[in-house]
């Protein structure tokens, strides 16, 4: 079980902040996979991974980062701070 | 070092003058701080920021870190706000001191760069058209090249 979180478009064009996923997933790219064939919404917010980032454990990392281990996941946009 | 993430203001003035207190060995302070901006065909009503609640703290402490060793610096401020903000409020603020001006300044810099594209907030602005995310530009991302 691992806790994914959405943030900013992402969130919205999936609808919820965050949820709990049963995955086997060993992967990040793996979990983008599961996820994308779901519902079309998963698909479509999950479509352009170059408009993506990710966080693994909070901690910025790659999309064929290793989900070994892994207790939360997030996805969102480039960060616009500052 | 202190780092605050938080959805209240914070007085300029007084962050800046208790930053400045207790360092008798540094020569130099630089602040540098984040204002709304209006925009100026389509008049902004609110700047949302959302945030990462764990991960903002970290990553902006991380680059701290990073900043005081880099720079040698004697102490550095962080604060950042969240949530609807109106044009001309202040969103963040940094301060750094170092022995001399050359490393304070280079230091604020380096902790701007890092945080507009390496901290987690993302900023909604909604005018009278409607709601849209701020996007991320690519000078920002090349910013990070010069460090």
């Amino acid at each position: 079980m691992i806790d994914v979180l959405y943030f900013a478009w992402v969130r919205e064009r999936i609808g919820l902040p965050r949820e709990k996923i049963e995955t086997e997933a060993k992967t990040v790219a793996d979990l983008v996979a599961e996820l994308r064939a779901r519902e079309d919404r998963y698909d479509l917010a999950f479509s352009d991974l170059t408009a993506l980032r990710v966080a693994v454990d909070q901690t910025l990392t790659d999309f064929d980062a290793s989900l070994d281990g892994a207790r939360e996941v997030a996805f969102f946009p480039p960060m616009t701070g500052g | 070092m202190r780092i605050s993430v938080q959805d209240a203001p914070f007085d300029l003035g007084k962050e800046s003058t208790d930053f400045a207190q207790g360092h008798t060995d540094m020569g130099a302070i630089v602040t540098f701080t984040g204002l709304v901006r209006d925009l100026p065909d389509d008049p902004l009503e609110v700047m949302e920021i959302e945030h990462y609640p764990g991960m903002t703290e970290s990553a902006l402490r991380e680059m701290a870190q990073t900043a005081v060793a880099r720079f040698s610096l004697g102490d550095v401020l962080v604060i950042h706000r969240y949530g609807p903000l109106y044009p001309g409020e202040m969103i963040m603020m940094v301060a750094t001191a170092a022995r001399h001006r050359k490393d304070a300044f280079e230091a604020a810099e380096f902790l701007m760069d890092y945080l507009k594209s390496r901290a987690p907030f993302w900023k909604r602005e909604v005018t009278a058209q409607g709601a849209d995310w701020v996007a991320s530009k690519d000078e920002d991302e090349d910013a990070l090249g010069r460090w």
